[in-house]
């Protein structure tokens, strides 16, 4: 082809994609975030919430601290709850997690026994204040378990259907067979 | 409606008349028309910026801004008051006094060009006997300030991109001039309202041959003239930083970019002016005609600048003085046998002239491609 050619098909190029950019919504592959969203993703992960089952004062977390412990920039604080006698409870009286030092790892999801802790779809959790406004308390980070099957139903059935089994094998063995033998500690859930 | 900014002015004038003595009617015009410049200049320059943003958004297959307002229509309100509010900074070892001054000086050139740009019908602040002239004077004096910048910043990307500028300037300078020759060769006046109202009817000088080859060599030049891709060398960003203006923020900068914007906009109504007949055209009122052409200009800048990738030096230097330069000192000849031979006749004479010039040029200038080597031994088997 001649000299200069190039320069013309180019041009060419330019001139289509800058005509139909307004006829073709193909062409345009921004998404207008806050008023168009992409479909979440099921395995997207973010920021941990606290599972309850049925009301929001029986939930699974029975404050064992393993999150705690695992948790690699320590961001979660959890502070047993007692009665009055002063006896432990098997129930957390403060879960913080601090959502400006979580990185939102999703160790505690997957070393939490009990399966109370899971990872959210939530990620539009700005806040105007840097200390206070990102430290979410027991109360803030409460969500059913239909919240859970909703948005990650595979995971939801899975855990359910676990949960459903060890129930099952609990009253079995209450019901037919008085231990004999002492009752061993419960394994730990490996996810 | 074709006279109706020429109307308002009058109105006010012919009011001002009843109470104002006569010496000061004549201030009172002068004013009316710096002030409708004034205004008009940085005004043009805001909306360039946001349809420069958009053009080249779609170019790509994106948005663009159309966030601040309807169409993002205030988002060059929001980067002004961006600008107006950001950090001034000055390096410790700049030119203090030259470093503030060159971005307040450049923009007075951009802005005087606007006093000889015909924009309709009776529609030009001053109708200079020189005023193509001027212009160029003008406009070439912004290289100084550009320069003055760059030395003042103290630094080596600025001064690099300063002596680029300038020698680019220097190079497409000489073209641009010469391919204005041919218009006031047939115009026999340097007045931009003379030159319009020489192509009246449809009798615009990019339709003749010298016209057309006039006409891109005019408008290629303009383009480099106003530091635009893909002659924008002085401010390549991915070589030199920011070129000349690297040191400087906030609404130094900003004035930098009016300068450009409004230089843009006063190259491509120059062109308009000299090639596309200015404010001539059927139907229309004679100042949306000018806008139509101006603006059109402006989009194939904007859409050059969405295209091709920056030049090389050397390809910018070889292009001005061995392709542009030729070129208009032909295209000068061809216009004087233009004038000399008759209608039917010349344009046959000057479009065989022009054709045979554009090939030997071309041939001329065509890279010498290296045949791909073959290795004869490496390949033995």
């Amino acid at each position: 082809m001649f000299f200069g050619f190039g320069v013309l098909k180019g041009m060419t190029v330019t001139f289509k994609n800058f005509v139909l950019s307004y006829f073709s919504k193909e062409r345009l592959t921004t998404v207008q975030y806050p008023e168009e969203r992409l479909p979440e993703k099921e395995r997207f992960r973010n920021f941990p919430f606290l599972i309850y089952d049925n009301k929001p004062e029986d939930l699974r977390c029975v404050s064992c601290d393993i999150c705690a412990k695992e948790c690699p920039p320590k961001c979660i604080t959890i502070v047993r709850d007692s009665d009055e006698a002063g006896k432990p409870l098997k129930r957390p009286k403060v879960f913080d997690i601090d959502f400006s030092i979580c990185m939102n790892c999703g160790i505690c999801e997957e070393v939490c026994p009990f399966d109370a802790i899971f990872m959210d779809h939530e990620f539009e959790l700005a806040e105007y204040g840097r200390f206070e406004d990102l430290n979410y308390h027991k109360d803030d980070l409460l969500k059913s378990n239909e919240y859970f099957a909703k948005i990650r139903p595979h995971d939801a059935a899975e855990v359910d259907a676990r949960l459903a089994e060890k129930a099952k094998k609990e009253a079995a063995a209450k019901t037919v067979a008085p231990p004999a033998v002492p009752p061993q500690p419960p394994q730990p859930q490996q996810n | 409606m074709d006279q109706i900014f020429v109307s308002i002015k009058h109105a006010i004038l012919n009011l001002a008349q009843t109470f104002l003595p006569d010496w000061t009617i004549i201030l009172l015009s002068i004013l009316i028309s710096v002030t409708a410049i004034a205004v008009f200049g940085p005004v043009t320059m805001m909306y360039l910026t946001l349809l420069e943003r958009k053009l080249v958004g779609r170019i790509q297959n994106r948005y663009g801004p159309n966030r601040v307002g309807f169409w993002g229509l205030l988002q060059p309100l929001a980067d002004g008051v961006k600008m107006l509010t950001k950090e001034d900074i000055v390096p410790a070892n700049a030119d203090k006094f030259a470093h503030f001054l060159a971005p307040v000086v450049i923009v007075i050139p951009a802005l005087l060009i606007f006093a000889v740009i015909p924009f309709g019908r009776g529609m030009v602040a001053v109708d200079l006997s020189i005023g193509i002239l001027f212009f160029l004077a003008l406009s070439s004096t912004t290289t100084i300030w550009i320069f003055v910048a760059a030395w003042a910043s103290r630094n080596k990307f600025s001064l690099l991109g300063g002596m680029r500028s300038i020698a680019q300037m220097i190079s497409y300078e000489i073209p641009m001039v010469l391919s204005i020759v041919p218009v006031l060769l047939v115009v026999g006046s340097f007045s931009t309202v003379s030159i319009v109202e020489a192509q009246s009817g449809l009798n615009w000088f990019v339709f003749t041959p010298w016209g057309f080859v006039g006409f891109l060599l005019f408008f290629l030049t303009g383009v480099a003239e106003v530091n635009r891709t893909p002659f924008d060398l002085p401010e390549g960003e991915s070589e030199i930083v920011a070129g000349f203006h690297t040191e400087y923020s906030g609404m130094k900068f900003a004035l930098f970019y009016m300068a450009e914007f409004m230089n843009t906009f006063s190259i491509s109504a120059i062109v308009a002016t000299l090639y596309l007949g200015g404010w001539q055209g059927p139907f229309l009122p004679s100042w949306i005609w000018f806008f139509i052409k101006t603006y059109a200009l402006i989009f194939v800048m904007m859409w050059f600048r969405g295209t091709l990738p920056r030049l090389r030096v050397d390809q910018l230097m070889g292009f001005a003085w061995k392709f542009l330069l030729p070129l208009a000192l032909v295209n000068i000849l061809v216009t004087g046998i233009w004038l000399e031979f008759k209608t039917p006749l010349n344009h046959v004479v000057t479009f065989a002239i022009l054709a045979f010039c554009l090939t030997v040029l071309y041939l001329v200038n065509k890279p010498e491609i290296p045949k791909k080597r073959i290795y004869r031994y490496a390949y033995q088997d």
